[in-house]
Formats: structure tokens, sequence, C-alpha cells
């Protein structure tokens, strides 16, 4: 399995020289399995460079959005795949009790916020509520639950001959308790995270900043640590950087975290163009 | 013990929080969590007892009406709830098997979860009088 975050901005797109290092496109991160089966985590803006590197032949894209506020499918539009007549697009969404994925998804993708109404896509494009049960998408098994965050929101945790890549990008998971419940099941997203070999997690927030963005949905770093330290993950990827916080700033959060906290496992910060491969379980950057 | 929805995880925090007795049940009947509130009204601390499967929480205490009568399942609001998915509001005496007795509303509604999921109820009381 590779892994490729193409977007690890949180809330707003923040192109500039104060965030060139990790990146200013809001969420997507790209899986390939063994066998080729693509998967897209995320319509953010950093899928507009992800679908320029897919050839007219790519057979079938699954695209899995854990929800469907506008940093995870402001990109969708621009996925060249849907202006591709024929490629087979499957858009995977979090279940409504009230609302089919297309009708949610329409609000985005019609006039007056979009030209092109989700209909008049070129490509063959199909719409589903991800079911909360195991399923399979090519050699990927994918496992999908509800988690802490306003509104149905999803995390996604992905396996293949034994490596699992799990990815929360909107999490709050010490809502209403102030910390990592004792008990693992009383733990929103606990079992998608569990046992992870790399966990792509929410880390908006400073502990400093928390207070005053409780029931906003995001975690602050140390509050994603605790709660991958408990779920026993190798390797812990910070995502959906906050807006406000520039590439100078992140590396002290990040370094403050690993000197404060005495962890096992290794938390690399999420950087655009960053690639994971299952096989080593070494990482590289390649911007 | 299976990770519980996120929908449940959220009920209990809000329940936590509230001032109101609250209990919390799963699809099953188990009483997942009951608030401190709960725990003065029918005298057991949720850190001593924990989950409790239906007929252990049935055997601590339960629904009696003013001749001292065991409720019947059709008037139990807990039960309607679950078995039924419909909300249900009585007026009943609960009485706990270390002597407690107080006079209550209580009103459970079915917990239905995103993708049409029943997970369970939640009943909240009202204490109407004391002995």
């Amino acid at each position: 399995m590779k892994i490729r975050l193409w977007g690890t901005r949180g809330s707003l797109a923040t192109p500039g020289p104060e965030t060139v290092r990790y990146g200013g496109n809001t969420s997507c991160v790209e899986v390939v399995g063994e066998d080729g089966t693509r998967l897209v985590l995320d319509a953010g803006t950093g899928i507009r460079r992800l679908g320029a590197t897919l050839s007219e032949e790519s057979s079938r894209v699954d695209v899995l959005l854990t929800h469907l506020h506008m940093d995870h499918i402001q990109g969708l539009g621009f996925f060249r795949p849907l202006d591709q007549p024929g490629q087979d697009v499957r858009v995977w969404g979090p279940p409504s009790s009230t609302q089919d994925l297309g009708t949610r998804l329409g609000r985005y993708l019609s006039p007056p916020l979009f030209p092109v109404r989700l209909k008049e896509l070129p490509c063959r494009l199909t719409l589903h509520e991800a079911p909360l049960e195991p399923f399979e998408i090519g050699a990927l098994r994918i496992e999908a639950a509800l988690v802490c965050h306003p509104g149905p929101t999803l995390g996604y945790r992905i396996s293949e001959n034994g490596f699992t890549v799990a990815y929360i990008p909107d999490h709050e998971p010490v809502l209403g308790a102030g910390c990592i419940a004792k008990d693992r099941e009383w733990i929103s997203g606990f079992e998608l995270a569990e046992g992870a070999d790399l966990l792509i997690h929410d880390s908006q927030y400073s502990l400093a900043e928390y207070p005053a963005r409780v029931g906003w949905g995001h975690s602050a770093l140390s509050h994603a640590l605790q709660f991958a330290d408990k779920a026993g993950v190798r390797r812990f990827v910070t995502f959906h950087h906050d807006p406000d916080r520039d590439d100078d700033a992140l590396d002290r959060m990040v370094n403050e975290a690993r000197m404060a906290l005495d962890l096992e496992m290794e938390i690399v910060a999420g950087t655009e163009g960053l690639q994971f491969e299952s096989e080593s379980v070494a990482f590289s950057a390649t911007m | 013990m299976a990770q519980k929805a996120v929908e449940v995880i959220l009920l209990r925090q809000l329940a936590s929080c509230l001032a109101t007795p609250m209990m919390l049940f799963d699809q099953d009947g188990t009483l997942l969590f009951y608030n401190e509130p709960a725990e003065s009204l029918i005298g057991y601390r949720f850190d001593e007892t924990g989950e409790m499967s239906f007929s252990q929480w049935d055997a601590l205490f339960y629904e009696v009406d003013d001749v001292g009568i065991r409720l019947p399942a059709t008037r139990r609001p807990v039960l309607i709830a679950l078995e039924h998915h419909l909300p249900a509001h009585a007026e009943f005496w609960l009485r706990t098997f270390n002597g407690r007795r107080r006079k209550v509303e209580a009103t459970a509604v079915p917990l239905m979860g995103q993708g049409g999921r029943h997970l369970g109820a939640v009943v909240t009381f009202w204490e109407t009088g004391k002995p």
C-alpha cells in the first residue's frame, strides 16, 4: 500500500510563503493498493493536483469523503477524472437519515456556488453512503465509523496484507470529558485507530488553544497523541493544520509535543507530498 | 466490550453534565451509563456497578404503581422505547432493593442513529414526590 498526502491543511486553503513547507491545500490523501486500487480520502483543494497525475486510462477511482464540510469537498469539482467521459468515479460519504449524498453534495456542486451540476458531469459518477460494516474496494478492506465532529462525520480504517492506515482528519475525542476516556469502548474512533501502522489524525490546536474551541470538532495535538498512544498506533501523522499556524509555528508545536510526551510511536508532521509505503513502513517526502 | 457508537458516547458526555437524572441503555436493554443525579435516585454509584445487563439492573431497581405492584412491560417507558422504538412517558414509584422509594415521572426516547441504526434508549427522570 502507498499513501500520499496531497493536502494537510484544515478549515481553509492557506497558500503563501509562510506555509510552503507543510503546504496550504486542504484535506486530501491518496491510498493505492498493491493491485492498483486507488482511494482518494477527502476532496479538499489538494485533490486538484492529485487528479492531474492520473492518466485518462485510470479504470476506477473511489473518493471516500469523511464529511461534507467545505474544506473536505471544495476540490471535488476540480478533480480531473470527473471531466473525463466514461471515467468510473465512485464517491462515498457519511450516511444521513434525511437527505441522500447526491442532494447534500449538490448544494455545493450546483449554481450559484458551482457552474456545473453533478448530473451534468461527463464521467460515470455513482454516489454511495459508506456502509458502517466492513466493505472492500479491490483488495483493500475498509471500515468506516462515525466519529465525534459536528454533523455526520466518518473516519476510515484501510487494511491490506497486514498493514493498516487509519484516517480521522476531523475529530474531537475529548469532547465533554476534557481528556481521553479511561475505557476504550467509550472513546470515539478508538476501533478505527487501534493498532494502526499509520494514523493520520486531526491535530489542529495546541493545548493552550483548545479551551476556547471546545466543541468545534477538532483536537489539540496533545489529546490526539494520547488517543493514538492508547490505541497502540505505530506512527502518527499530524493533520488538519490550523490555517493560522505557519511552518515555523508548526515545527515548534510538533517538536514540543515530541519532547513533552515520552511516547514510543513516531510523530510525523503532515506535509504535502509526503509518501508512505507499507512494505518498508518507510516514508519519504516528494513534493 | 464493543466500541460504543459516537451518538451514545456524546449522549453520555451530555448526561454527565446535566443535573437531570438520566439513564442510557443499549438496544439490548443493557444499562450503559447513569449520571450522578440518577445515582442519588437509585442509591447506587455508577463507579460501583458499571454497566449492567437488563437482568442485573432489573434486580436492583424497578417500577411499581401506587399500590406497590410492578408495572407491566406495556407500561414501562424504557421497554416501550427499546422494543417498539417509540417515546413513552409514565409516572410511577421507583423502588430499589436497598429500600429506597421515589415517586417519579420518566420519559424514554429511542435512540436512532445515522443510517437508521437503533442504538438503544435514553430515559430522563423527574422526581415528583418523596415518601
